[in-house]
């Protein structure tokens, strides 16, 4: 396996708006290192999430080079990307995304099932112990508080142990104290499982505790 | 109120389209005009019937007795009154012809005419021949012609010969078509038509052989049908006299249809209900969408009830936009079609448009729409603005408030009223609303019951490792669930589904397989006093005859009970419908019980005495001392009730309702009636003996009549299942609705189950499984209502025994799942093809 996480090579994404073709990303290149933390701020419509998609394999890139624990993303297609996110990718959204019709367990013990996990059950309840969720395990989304729902959603993305951690805004939703706690989880994990991770925030004060800052502005990096 | 904001709001709520509101209408529509094409059918019957009287009667008018043909005084009247008469002479016999050195007999239903015949329309022939010239004797011989199955059973071609009872006739030509074969109803033998003179040497129209004569008169033109008739019953009202006129032409077929029509606009009725839970599905998804909307509204100052009016003139617009289309849909469609309805209706069909029947679809599919649609526009005015946002999508539902619970109520009755009286059959709509409301309780308790059980299954321990079956139970345990309108739309059609397909095959086993066990291979009918003992040795004498049994026969009309007119005093009862057997016996016939009072004693000559069955007199309301004035071959004998026995009509033995003392019935003349409990190659050997021997006697497989029977439950079971076919479609109709209103979530579900690896075949076998799942619980839940209801069918109305048949109860279970699986796939395409990164952040 390569000391390289991710290796973005003059990538461009180009979508279809309502007024046309619009550059969302332009000739990014982009390294970083396994076990490194990298925040991500810059404007809104900055292209941000666009370029976390396209890491988490969401996104195909339009041109250039996308290489990812020394896979190329870009000639995958769309089941074998769900493949490789499961095996090495744990991505925490801003709306935290977890599935209403599921409990806090059962959310956290999907990938660990859908990756064939022999305990997924033992596993994610140690995961929801380790982000503080133990006596919550039984309660679905709706039951939970913002702050509660997004450990659920980093414990959900942590439980198959993945090279890559993705995270969108995460504390975008949530109040300071939340958010601290939050990121102090993001960066724990990321140590303890020598995880490259991408931060994109708004709040500088968070991307400051990252190893890297990198701002994006109109589609690049600047 | 806030009336003019109430308009404001839903005139503005109209202007952004109806898209929502696709299925709300089409689940409307679908059932109003499944009600208002069969209600169209049955008005266009029942005008072609009323157009047709004469054709179908053969005359204006026409005067029937039993047994006996008219006598002078009744001659006279009818010549005096009608411009032409015309006499025709029903009975069944059998038709026998040589084959070699066998003898080929089969029942015939004959029809003795004169040289009048027909006063209306013509009789089609093959080759086209005159009638009168088909039946002319040739070289002694009289002419005959038959029906086609008839000849083609008989091996006879045209100028064979062949004999009824000891007349020989030559077959002249084949019957196409008679016009008045209609009012003859469906009988036990094709037909075959003769001059009634040349039957004089036949032997079968003897004392007391069962046959009715009809004199159909042709009346000046415009004549007072109703005055004609009063007169005739009153001049000959004790000579069992049955009188019918063009105006109801033939009321058997008229009260058949009316049955028919009636039991079918309730099985559209069930139609109505499942498209009522796709409007009651719709209207909850619409205000689910709307929560924003209403919220805002609330916020800004509009009341509870404000919303609540314009939610309601909305769904009131949409209603009316639903029970317009399915009116337009039923009374356009039978006149589309007209052409090819009236080639294969049996009946004279006049197709137009009705009102009558399209008032009938539109009134239940308002109402129906009303209290559907109340039951989950009652949300609305409950919730607050703030709980609204809160509760988003798919907030807590509650059930209705008192006053709308008992305003949905109130519909639901209407509903139930305006169906008993549009039908006029208020028994059978009332046991109709109790088999839905039943079947919607158990399948309500049951979806609830599934929900609750697979959440907590999802949940256990036992279905870690299956992540498959995990998430799709999890699914429809979990919130948002649409398990209760998917069970209970489809389940309501497969439980019709069910219910027929127990109830015909419990019918069919017990017709088919358990009465052959117990019924007689044969009945055997006119034997003469003097052919008694012959017919007993033939029979008993033969090694394969297990069983003879005969009585005396007779037949008579209860005509008055205490003197009053029977109909007034008992109703409308089948015993008091036209005439039944008499018998007669001065003991009680072996195994006879009696249940109160006693049989006259031996040689009693006193005032006549009646034994009378005993459940059909507790329906007649009849006690002990009763005088019953019955009337036999014209002549009125009264009796008292002297005892009440059990017969059992259900091993098609010889069941009389009335058995009287022999002198009472002393002098009138009769003949006997036998059955016979013997081997299959006996009965064909016994045939053949008893056929050389006694060509008058008719014998009646109970084979054959078993077959025919099962024939025509068949033809009534396809029909009922095809017009439950639309209770099915309508199922199907609410399940695309709820599929479609589901789909949002599934794709989001989808977009994050990819998000976090899963790749597109899995989630196409999660759906898959979730849908089957769904229809399978509902196919399971429609078999345990159709069963209950089936088996109060089978063993409380029909009285048979239930064996709960699992083949069709299988069939209905994959019925279930490949239908709720293929609307369901149909919203598959969505969520598979969905971009993960565009769901989601359209969410953020």
């Amino acid at each position: 396996m390569p000391d390289t996480a991710i290796l973005l090579e003059k990538t461009c994404l180009t979508l279809d708006g309502n007024a046309g073709p619009v550059n969302v990303l332009k000739d990014i290149s982009l390294e970083v290192p396994k076990g490194e933390s990298v925040g991500m701020t810059g404007p809104s419509g900055s292209g941000k999430t666009s370029l976390l998609m396209l890491l988490g394999g969401l996104e195909r890139a339009t041109s250039g080079g996308l290489n990812v624990l020394g896979n190329d993303l870009t000639s995958m297609n769309e089941d074998q990307l769900a493949s490789f996110r499961m095996r090495h990718v744990g991505i925490v959204f801003q709306s935290f995304h977890l599935i209403p019709t599921m409990t806090a367990l059962e959310n956290v013990a999907t990938p660990l099932e859908l990756s064939g996990h022999r305990n997924a059950f033992e596993q994610a309840e140690s995961e929801l112990e380790s982000v503080g969720l133990a006596d919550r395990i039984n309660h679905y989304p709706s039951q939970l508080s913002g702050g509660e729902q997004q450990r659920v959603a980093i414990a959900r993305a942590s439980a198959t142990e993945p090279d890559i951690l993705l995270a969108d805004e995460p504390t975008g939703n949530l109040d300071a104290e939340n958010g601290e706690m939050v990121m102090d989880l993001l960066l724990g994990l990321s140590g303890r499982h020598n995880a490259a991770l991408v931060l994109v925030t708004h709040a500088e004060n968070l991307a400051e505790r990252c190893n890297r800052r990198i701002s994006l502005h109109d589609g690049r990096i600047g | 109120m806030q009336f003019r904001a109430a308009t404001r709001i839903f005139v503005r709520e109209l202007r952004g389209g109806i898209r929502g509101f696709r299925v709300f209408v089409a689940c409307l529509a679908l059932g109003v005009a499944s009600v208002a094409v069969v209600g169209t059918v049955r008005s266009s019957v029942e005008e072609g019937l009323s157009r047709e009287g004469s054709s179908i009667l053969g005359g204006d008018a026409e005067i029937e007795f039993s047994y006996r043909r008219a006598d002078d005084a009744e001659l006279g009247w009818m010549r005096s009154t009608a411009t032409r008469m015309s006499e025709v002479i029903d009975f069944r016999s059998m038709a026998a012809t040589e084959a070699g050195t066998e003898t080929i007999r089969s029942l015939t239903q004959v029809k003795a005419v004169d040289d009048a015949y027909p006063l209306y329309g013509e009789v089609v022939l093959d080759p086209n021949l005159p009638l009168a010239d088909a039946l002319a004797p040739e070289d002694g011989v009289p002419g005959a012609v038959m029906q086609p199955s008839l000849a083609n059973r008989l091996q006879l071609a045209t100028g064979d010969e062949f004999s009824l009872g000891t007349q020989p006739f030559r077959l002249t030509a084949l019957l196409e078509r008679e016009p008045d074969s209609i009012a003859s109803g469906p009988l036990p033998g094709p037909k075959t038509i003769v001059r009634s003179e040349d039957l004089a040497g036949s032997g079968l129209l003897g004392p007391g052989s069962l046959f009715t004569s009809k004199y159909r008169l042709l009346l000046d033109d415009p004549v007072d049908l109703e005055l004609i008739g009063n007169e005739a019953k009153s001049l000959f009202a004790d000579r069992g006299l049955q009188w019918r006129d063009r105006r109801d032409g033939s009321p058997g077929i008229r009260v058949f249809v009316e049955r028919v029509g009636a039991f079918l606009v309730l099985v559209g009725l069930a139609g109505i209900t499942v498209g009522g839970i796709g409007v009651s599905t719709s209207v909850r998804v619409l205000l689910e969408q709307k929560t924003a909307t209403i919220a805002t509204l609330k916020t800004l100052g509009a009341r509870g009830n404000t919303i609540l009016a314009a939610y309601l003139m909305l769904v009131g617009f949409m209603i009316l936009v639903g029970v317009l289309l399915g009116t337009i849909i039923g009374a356009a469609l039978p006149l589309a079609f007209s052409s090819v309805i009236a080639e294969f209706a049996p009946v004279p069909i006049a197709i137009a448009v009705y009102p009558f029947p399209l008032l009938e679809a539109s009134t239940y599919g308002v109402l129906a729409g009303l209290a559907f649609s109340l039951w989950s526009l009652a949300g609305t005015r409950e919730v607050n603005a703030a709980s609204l946002f809160r509760g988003g999508v798919g907030g807590v539902r509650r059930l209705p408030s008192p006053a709308f619970a008992a305003a949905v109520l109130a519909l639901a009755a209407a509903l139930i009223a305006a169906a008993s009286l549009f039908t006029g059959a208020v028994r059978l709509t009332a046991w109709t609303a109790a088999g839905i409301c039943g079947s919607l309780l158990i399948l309500s308790l049951a979806a609830i019951g599934l929900r609750t059980l697979l959440g907590w299954l999802a949940r256990t321990r036992l279905m870690r490792g299956n992540a498959l079956l995990r998430i799709a139970s999890g699914s429809i345990g979990g919130p948002n669930s649409d398990a209760v309108p998917v069970v209970l739309s489809l389940g309501l059609g497969l439980t019709v589904l069910a219910s027929i397909g127990q109830v015909s095959v419990n019918v069919n086993n017990s017709i088919s397989n358990d009465l052959p066990d117990v019924a007689p291979s044969f009945f055997a009918v006119d034997i003469q006093g003097d052919q008694l003992q012959r017919f007993v040795d033939l029979t008993e004498g033969h090694s394969d005859v297990t069983d003879v049994e005969t009585a005396p026969m007779l037949r008579g009309v209860i005509t008055q009970i205490n003197g009053r007119p029977a109909e007034e005093v008992a109703g409308n009862h089948w015993v008091l419908r036209g005439d039944r057997g008499v018998t007669y016996s001065d003991l009680p016939p072996e195994g006879t019980e009696i249940t109160e009072g006693a049989w006259w004693p031996e040689d009693y000559s006193g005032a006549p005495l009646i034994s009378f069955a005993e459940e059909e007199g507790e329906e007649l309301g009849l006690g002990l001392g009763d005088e019953l004035t019955v009337n036999i071959l014209g002549r009125d004998i009264t009796a008292s009730i002297a005892s009440f026995r059990v017969v059992d009509f259900s091993t098609a033995g010889i069941g009389f309702v009335m058995a009287m003392n022999p002198t009472a019935l002393a002098g009138a003349p009769h003949t006997h009636i036998a059955t016979v409990h013997s081997t299959e190659a006996a009965e064909t050997e016994l045939h053949r003996l008893i056929g050389r021997e006694m060509p008058n006697v008719t014998l009646i497989s109970v084979k054959e009549g078993i077959a025919r029977f099962a024939e025509l439950l068949g033809k009534l079971v396809a029909a009922v299942t095809y017009g439950s076919g639309i209770t099915l479609a309508t199922g199907f109709m609410v399940l695309i609705g709820t599929a479609a209103a589901s789909e949002r979530l599934r794709t989001y579900d989808s977009a994050v189950l990819k998000t976090l690896g899963a790749v597109r075949s899995w989630i196409l076998s999660y759906l898959a499984l979730r849908f089957a799942m769904l229809g399978a619980a509902a196919g399971s839940f429609a078999i345990l209502a159709g069963g209950v209801v089936g088996w109060a069918v089978v063993t409380r109305l029909m009285q048979f025994d239930f064996a709960f048949d699992a083949v069709s109860a299988i069939s209905i279970v994959v019925a279930g799942s490949l239908i709720s699986l293929a609307a369901g796939l149909l919203f598959a395409l969505g969520p598979l093809g969905a971009s993960p990164s565009r769901i989601l952040r359209a969410r953020d």
